[in-house]
C-alpha cells in the first residue's frame, strides 16, 4: 500500500519535524536536491481552481529534477463525461509516481486513496482538509518563532468552511502550551467535530469570540482567512458575512511587536494591502515556504533520501 | 401470548424495547421467506421490557448492524431445537454500507457507488464519523 497524506494527522509529530528539517536543508542547499527526483513524475489533478497549491507542487517537483503532468480544472478531464474520482485517479496512477489532487467534494482524496497504486496527497478537499497548507503554515511558524509550542494563536474569519484552519488546529493540538483563540461570526464558528477531535478530547482550552480587536493584543500569531464564496449555498449569506473582518494597520496598533500575521491566500479584502509593508506580515514568506515543504513531502513519500 | 419455539434458526434477544423494527429493517428481514416473529415489550427481569426477534431459518446475522443499533443484543443460534451458540455483539469500530453520510458536500453523496464507511470516534457517546468527510452520525438519531 502506498503512503498517502489525506489528513495532516497521517503524519506523526516526529515526521513533521523531519519534514521541516528537510525543508530547511533544501532552503540552505537547493543544489543538493536538484536531481533527487530525476525520471519521477508528479500528477497534479486539480478538479477545482488553484494558483499557489498547484504551482507550488509543480515548482517543487521541477526543482527536484522531476517532471509534472495533470489538469487544472474538472472540465478538462473525463470528469466532465461523468467519470468517477476513483476511475480518474486509477488511470492517472498508471502514468505517474505520485499524485497531488484537489477536489471540491469532501473526502474525494480518501476515495482516491482506496484505488490508487501510488501515493496520494490531498491538496484540498472542499471545506474539509488541506494538509500541505498546514505543513506550509507549520514551517512558517517554525521559521518565524523558532518553535512550534508555547504561543497564543488567533484564527480569524471563516472557521467553519476554512479547511486550512481545520487542518492547522488539528496539527497544533499535538504540540504543548498553545492557546487557541477562535475569532469568527457566529455562523462561521469552528465545526463541533474539529473542536471535539482536536481540542476537547485533549483538554486543550480555547476561547471563542467575535471581536478581533479585543483579543489582538494577546496574540503571537494571527491566522487570517477569507470568507469563501464557493462554500456557500446561499449568496445572501455570503454577502452578509464576507466583510466581517478586515485587518488594517489601525487594528494592528495594539498588537505585539513580534506578532506574525499568516494567511493561506488568496485574500480578497480581509487584509488591507497597506498591511503588506508591516514587518509582521508573514504571508508572502508563507507562500515561498510552501514550495520547500512540498519538496520535502514529495521526497518522503517517494522514499528518496538525499 | 404463545409463539412457537423454532427448530433451526436465530433468536435475537435482549433488544431494547421498541428497537425491533429498526433491526427488522436493517437486517433486511422483510426479504426472508421463512417465518419471522417480532415480539415487543416482553417482560424482562434485567431490562424491565425488551423485544425479541425469532427467525425460523438458519442465517448469518450481520453483527455490525446489531452492534451499531444496540450492543446489548444477544444472538442465539438454534439447531434441532437446541441453542448451540450464544453471541454477544459489540459496538463495531467500522461500519460499511450500514449508514450513509448526509453531508451534501461529501463525495459519497455525489458518488453513491462508493462504500459508505463510518468509523467509531466516541464509544461513550456512540458517535460515528464518515471516513471521507468526518461528518458525525449520532446513534441516538438512528
Amino acid at each position: 500500500m502506498p503512503r498517502n497524506i489525506i489528513d495532516v494527522t497521517d503524519l506523526t509529530v516526529d515526521e513533521i519535524d523531519e519534514l521541516i528539517a528537510t525543508a530547511e536543508d533544501i532552503l540552505a542547499n537547493p543544489v543538493k536536491y536538484q536531481d533527487a527526483c530525476a525520471h519521477k513524475q508528479l500528477a497534479t489533478l486539480f478538479f477545482e481552481p488553484s494558483t499557489r497549491t498547484r504551482l507550488s507542487f509543480e515548482s517543487a517537483m521541477l526543482a527536484l529534477g522531476g517532471s509534472v503532468l495533470g489538469f487544472s480544472s474538472a472540465s478538462s478531464s473525463s470528469t466532465s463525461k461523468g467519470e468517477t474520482v476513483g476511475d480518474t485517479v486509477h488511470t492517472v496512477s498508471c502514468y505517474a509516481d505520485i499524485i497531488a489532487m484537489r477536489h471540491p467534494k469532501e473526502g474525494a482524496p480518501y476515495a482516491a486513496a482506496q484505488v490508487a497504486e501510488v501515493p496520494i496527497i490531498n491538496a484540498g478537499d472542499g471545506g474539509h482538509n488541506h494538509p500541505t497548507q498546514t505543513l506550509t503554515d507549520l514551517l512558517t511558524i517554525h521559521r518565524e518563532k523558532g518553535r512550534l509550542n508555547g504561543f497564543t494563536i488567533g484564527f480569524c474569519g471563516d472557521l467553519k468552511f476554512g479547511r486550512t484552519v481545520h487542518s492547522l488546529v488539528n496539527a497544533l493540538s499535538r504540540y504543548e502550551n498553545i492557546n487557541f483563540v477562535l475569532i469568527s461570526p457566529t455562523e462561521l464558528k469552528l465545526p463541533r467535530y474539529v473542536k471535539e477531535q482536536a481540542l476537547k478530547s485533549r483538554n486543550i482550552p480555547y476561547t471563542q469570540t467575535t471581536d478581533l480587536e479585543a483579543v489582538i493584543p494577546d496574540l503571537d500569531i494571527l491566522y487570517m482567512t477569507r470568507v469563501q464564496r464557493e462554500r456557500f449555498f446561499n449568496e445572501e449569506d455570503y454577502l452578509r458575512l464576507k466583510d466581517s473582518y478586515i485587518l488594517t494597520p489601525e487594528k494592528l496598533v495594539n498588537a505585539k511587536a513580534d506578532l506574525s500575521i499568516l494567511h493561506p491566500l488568496p485574500r480578497v479584502n480581509e487584509i488591507s494591502v497597506a498591511v503588506d509593508k508591516d514587518p509582521r506580515a508573514a504571508y508572502w514568506k508563507q507562500v515561498k515556504n510552501g514550495k520547500f515543504i512540498r519538496m520535502a513531502l514529495i521526497l518522503k513519500l517517494l522514499g528518496i533520501q538525499v | 401470548m404463545n409463539i412457537d419455539s423454532i427448530q433451526n434458526g436465530v433468536v435475537l434477544d435482549h433488544i431494547q424495547a421498541g428497537k425491533s423494527m429498526d433491526i427488522y429493517k436493517y437486517l433486511h428481514l422483510d426479504e426472508l421467506d421463512c417465518s419471522v416473529a417480532i415480539i415487543k415489550n416482553v417482560r424482562s427481569g434485567r431490562m424491565g421490557k425488551k423485544d425479541i426477534i425469532k427467525i425460523d431459518s438458519p442465517m448469518e446475522v450481520d453483527l455490525d448492524v446489531l452492534g451499531y443499533i444496540d450492543s446489548n443484543i444477544t444472538v442465539n443460534v438454534i439447531r434441532d431445537g437446541v441453542r448451540v451458540a450464544k453471541k454477544h455483539v459489540e459496538l463495531p469500530r467500522r461500519l460499511v454500507n450500514i449508514i450513509h453520510c448526509k453531508n451534501p458536500r461529501c463525495i459519497t453523496v455525489a458518488e453513491p457507488q462508493l462504500d459508505a464507511i463510518f468509523l467509531l470516534s466516541d464509544a461513550e457517546k456512540h458517535t460515528y464519523r464518515c471516513a471521507y468527510c468526518d461528518t458525525a452520525k449520532d446513534k441516538k438519531k438512528f
